[in-house]
């Protein structure tokens, strides 16, 4: 956060200034650049940068397999193998010079071959002063055609009935690093196929190059020991301890991890070539989280989500049950048309008469059921026409189990939402109480199925008015004298707000079915049918409004808020 | 006359000697440890003060002992790096694990022997402040375990270890664990996770060195059985005094292990550098010559990882002449003397101390697809180049000394080779390609001849219409 530009009295107040940043000066192929001393581990402590860390900042990729920025290092791979050099040193601990004056580079040599270069693992080597990176010299390059071979030999080259073609990074980096042919002519080792790791996973271990990325995800961010190596030398074999036995609620993280087509997704496996996916930034709404996620789409079918690296939210993982919950999005019985008194009918009829009936109804005749899973701008509209109506608001707490690593107890994504726009989760009984003494004649319901918290069917045949919004049918939507389907996260842009305050918007992924709109679009028909209020037409205008409206959110604007989100007060 | 000088061996295998405590401080056993407890502080000429602990550490320095398990690092500079300021506890590792092939003499000190090794042992961890050690044992030597754990039973018995050393206020506790079968365990960082119940995967260095982050990520100090035997020694002799034994920067004795085509193979001690590979080889006191109507063709010099050396070969060496000068000068093999600095000019090195002598009934293909076979059968596969190498030479080995050798098999096995050393995690990927390397460079022919033989043997089988065969039709593994 940068100091506010308001004058102040007392100095003693102002933000101290960062303490400096201490650098390094190295040079990474040729080019001289300041790095800092030190840099984020996996865990984000500081710790001695490293080569690799070195070489991008000045923009320069090394090749990795094994290493992973939120991963233990392993140094296993070997494909960071970079030729180096540092300052020359003289018997009195001084640099030598060269006759113009600048410092003589030693050459990393191996001390048994001087004339052979040795190259250091990037990943895991500190970089020192002076020292000098060459990551595109001949010997480099060397290196790193070797290790490909090597890995390549005993793979099964199957390319083209594999998951991961086109998105693998021995396809990659064989392209970009690699030689064309190869000497090997012994026979290939055969290894397992198709193992049943876990009940979301499938293992070839032919593919794999036993980087340990899955290993080290298993046993060090989960916690879970799950994974381990059997065998020995070129026979190395990834294996769950016992098969079947990798399952934990994080094990897909590792299909993402895997840089070739060794760990597939079960759900996901012989679907799709990657290539084909639309991907779309999202959020994950299966708990309060929200873990960043990408939506990978083809024809209006959402294909499967992925993880979307965000440090404040996620980290790059998510949990599998998030993960693998999207297939209600395109189930066939979702909720297509608009219902008015369960006839088919069309926005336009049902928005004027829902409208109409509100603007008619006595103050405080009318609840609304809001839900936390409803996007904060929907929110933002269905406060506006509760005020307007001294309506009785609530809405349904969804309270599970929390873990350790990313899944909240709170069930709802948008519970802080729903809380900033004024809505508070309570249960239904007053609501329902209401309806029984027949002071509550009209109740509005967004995405819950009334009827399984406390107002039942008998409670709902009470109602002049039951207007309900939904996704999929259930016993709330088949009692509603007006229906209006609603539209799946994925199917419309807006912002949820998390447990701890981020605000991250998503974007559509796929269209909605039949005449299924977006919440927002058919609310604003209703708020301006009610108050008069008019000028939310488009997502950002309406979260630009809200952002002038509503404390919390002051001061943001659609356009600026980046793909990771923004925190808000809570 | 070159002879033996036995130091360690000093009671190994003489008659009546036995490995039970009573019997070894009969022969003057645990006297210097008692001497190492008894130690005064001293004085330095620029007025500091070492203690006790300090002056026995600065006497192995002195001393000039190099670590006898294949490296041959300086023991006491490695004692110097042992991060004393973390505060963490700091650990003793024996490595007992002896897997090099041909090398057999830390076993005749732990089945014959043992208190002399927990003897040094307890010297070593008390001037270490180390209060907990542990002897790494090969799995293979079952007896050799059951001997340690008696000794050490015995010792704490008598008050060498447990709380308290002999009213000395310093505690010591010595483990055995035994190995489960694999070479890699003997490599140091290996051994370490091994220790911790993990896979023997060698560690990343940086950041893991031992003396830093070792056994449970505390300052460790790694040595070969030998190695701790030698630091008696030097207590009771003086530093002074055992440097004199052996050659100038080669100090001490040393065990050497010789086996292969001598008429008398066995382990024989030697002052460093004081007996010649000739004399080990043909000297009636040790190898005692070939057997009869056979003549040398090659002599692993320093166990299977060590690069081979071809008969009839001369090699420059650094001398210093009388004038202080060092000047170069021819020795042909058989006149270099046995130690480290000698092997390593000569492109080699005393490694494990085993040396392996192969006579001309001996085909370089077929010994080095044995070998080759070992270290594809013990690369623990953690890192890509050793993990696929290793396997690769192997196959390309074993298909050359079976007949489906190719005239470019001498070039294909040297790259693949060249492709592995310096580029793996451990020193194992030298292991493996230093034996190719160097059997290819010097026996080219004899690998030329036979691919070239193989492909004519294949092309007369197969008829000229066939044209050759190609490997990778061949069917073995
Ligand atoms: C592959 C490999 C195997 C090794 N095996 C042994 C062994 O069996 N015994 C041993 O003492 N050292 C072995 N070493 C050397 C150890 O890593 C370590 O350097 C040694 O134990 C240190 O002891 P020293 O300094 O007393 O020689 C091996 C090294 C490598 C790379
Ligand atoms: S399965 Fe994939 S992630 Fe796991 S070790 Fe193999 S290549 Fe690496
Ligand atoms: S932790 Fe929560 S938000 Fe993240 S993937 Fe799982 S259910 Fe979705
Ligand atoms: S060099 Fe070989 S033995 Fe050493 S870590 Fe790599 S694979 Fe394992
Ligand atoms: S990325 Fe694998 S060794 Fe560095």
């Amino acid at each position: 956060m940068s100091a506010p530009a308001i004058p102040s009295t007392e100095p003693a107040s102002a933000p101290a200034a960062p303490p400096p940043v201490e650098t390094l000066t190295v040079k990474v192929n040729g080019k001289t650049l300041q790095v800092p001393k030190t840099m984020p581990d996996w865990q984000g402590k500081p710790q001695a940068t490293t080569m690799l860390q070195a070489a991008r900042c000045a923009g320069v990729d090394i090749p990795h397999y094994c290493y992973h920025d939120k991963l233990p290092v392993a140094g296993n791979c070997r494909m960071c193998l970079v030729e180096f050099g540092t300052p020359m040193m003289g018997p009195d601990r001084k640099p030598v010079l060269n006759e113009d004056g600048s410092p003589k580079i030693a050459k990393s040599v191996l001390p048994y071959e001087p004339g052979t270069p040795r190259g250091a693992i990037a990943c895991a080597t500190p970089i020192s002063p002076g020292m000098e990176i060459y990551a595109d010299s001949p010997a480099t390059k060397q290196m790193r055609e070797a290790v490909l071979e090597s890995l390549l030999i005993n793979h099964p080259l199957d390319c083209p009935i594999c998951d991961q073609a086109g998105e693998c990074k021995l396809q990659e980096y064989s392209v970009q690093h690699g030689q064309a042919g190869s000497r090997f002519v012994e026979a290939k080792v055969h290894k397992p196929k198709a193992v049943d790791l876990g009940p979301r996973i499938v293992l070839d271990d032919e593919r794999c190059i036993l980087c340990t990325r899955c290993i080290r995800f298993t046993k060090d961010i989960v916690g879970d020991d799950a994974l381990g190596i059997v065998n020995r030398g070129s026979y190395n074999t990834i294996a769950a301890w016992k098969e079947g036995a990798f399952d934990n609620n994080y094990t897909l993280n590792t299909v993402d991890l895997c840089p070739v087509g060794a760990l597939t997704s079960k759900d996901f496996r012989f679907k799709m070539r990657v290539w084909f996916l639309k991907e779309t930034k999202s959020v994950c709404t299966s708990c309060g989280t929200g873990c960043s996620i990408t939506i990978g789409s083809r024809e209006g079918a959402i294909q499967r989500y992925e993880p979307r690296e965000n440090d404040a939210v996620n980290g790059p993982w998510m949990c599998d049950s998030g993960r693998l919950n999207y297939q209600w999005v395109g189930r066939g019985d979702r909720l297509k048309d608009v219902r008015v008194g369960g006839l088919r009918s069309t926005w336009t009829a049902a928005l004027k008469e829902v409208s109409a009936k509100l603007a008619s109804a006595p103050q405080g005749s009318v609840a609304i059921i809001a839900s936390a899973r409803q996007t904060t701008e929907e929110l933002f509209l269905l406060k506006k026409l509760a005020d307007k109506l001294g309506a009785r608001t609530a809405s349904v707490a969804r309270i599970g189990e929390a873990d350790k690593l990313l899944v909240a107890a709170d069930k709802n994504p948008n519970t802080n939402g729903a809380r900033l726009n004024g809505f508070a989760a309570a249960d239904l009984s007053k609501v329902a109480a209401g309806i029984a003494a027949g002071s509550i004649k009209t109740l509005i319901v967004f995405g819950e199925d009334v009827t399984k918290h406390g107002i039942g069917s008998d409670l709902l045949a009470k109602l002049e008015t039951l207007v309900v919004s939904d996704i999929l049918p259930n016993a709330t939507t088949a009692a509603a004298t007006h229906l209006l389907p609603g539209a799946a996260h994925a199917e419309k842009r807006g912002t949820f707000v998390n447990v701890k305050g981020r605000l991250q918007k998503f974007i559509k992924a796929v269209e909605a079915p039949g005449d299924a709109r977006a919440e927002w679009e058919f609310l604003h028909d209703i708020v301006l049918g009610v108050t008069g209020q008019d000028g939310f037409v488009s997502i950002e205008g309406l979260f630009n409004q809200m952002a002038k409206e509503v404390p919390a959110f002051a001061g943001l604007e659609w356009s600026k808020v980046g793909d990771t989100g923004v925190n808000v007060p809570l | 006359m070159p002879e033996q000088f036995k130091l360690i061996l000093k009671h190994v295998d003489a008659p009546g000697y036995t490995p039970d405590i009573e019997c070894y401080m009969r022969h003057g056993g645990y006297e210097a440890l008692k001497l190492a407890l008894a130690t005064a502080p001293r004085d330095l000429p620029d007025g500091k003060k070492l203690t006790p602990k300090e002056v026995v550490r600065e006497d192995v320095k002195a001393s000039g002992l190099r670590g006898r398990g294949g490296a041959g690092f300086s023991a006491g500079l490695k004692w110097s790096f042992v991060d004393r300021r973390s505060g963490k506890p700091i650990y003793l590792i024996c490595n007992a694990d002896e897997s090099e092939p041909g090398t057999f003499k830390d076993r005749q000190i732990i089945h014959k022997d043992p208190h002399q090794l927990i003897e040094g042992m307890i010297i070593s961890c008390w001037a270490n402040d180390v209060k907990l050690a542990y002897i790494y044992i090969r799995g293979e030597m079952p007896r050799g375990a059951k001997l340690l754990e008696q000794a050490l039973a015995e010792a704490r018995e008598k008050g060498f270890l447990g709380k308290d050393i002999l009213g000395s206020g310093n505690d010591l506790e010595i483990y055995v664990h035994r190995g489960a079968g694999a070479y890699i365990c003997g490599e140091e960082t290996g051994l370490i996770e091994s220790l911790e119940g993990k896979r023997a995967y060698p560690r990343i260095k940086p950041p893991y060195f031992p003396a830093v982050l070792g056994l449970y990520m505390c300052p460790t100090i790694v040595n070969n059985v030998e190695t701790l035997c030698h630091v008696k020694h030097i207590v009771t002799m003086g530093a002074a005094n055992y440097a004199k034994l052996g050659t100038p920067n080669n100090t001490g004795t040393r065990i050497v292990s010789l086996s292969g085509d001598v008429q008398r193979p066995g382990y024989y001690e030697i002052e460093v550098g004081k007996v010649t590979i000739g004399e080990l080889i043909n000297d009636p006191d040790f190898g005692g010559g070939l057997r009869p109507g056979r003549s040398l063709k090659a002599v692993i010099p320093g166990g299977s990882s060590s690069k081979v050396l071809k008969a009839g070969e001369v090699f420059k060496l650094n001398r210093k002449g009388a004038d202080g000068q060092m000047t170069k000068v021819d020795v042909p093999l058989l006149d270099l003397p046995y130690d480290f600095d000698s092997l390593q000019q000569a492109g080699t090195m005393s490694g494990s101390s085993a040396i392996i002598v192969l006579d001309d009934s001996r085909s370089m293909v077929d010994t080095l697809a044995n070998l080759s076979e070992f270290y594809a059968h013990e690369s623990c596969g953690q890192c890509t180049p050793c993990r696929e190498g290793a396997l690769w030479l192997a196959k390309g080995l074993h298909r050359l000394s079976h007949g489906e050798g190719r005239k470019e098999d001498a070039a294909y096995l040297s790259h693949i080779a060249q492709n592995i050393q310096g580029r793996t995690i451990c020193a194992f990927g030298e292991a493996a390609s230093w034996p190719v390397l160097s059997f290819v460079k010097k026996f080219r022919d004899e690998f030329e001849a036979k691919g070239a033989a193989d492909e004519e043997a294949r092309a007369k089988a197969t008829g000229p219409a066939h044209g050759t065969r190609t490997a990778a039709s061949s069917n073995q593994h």
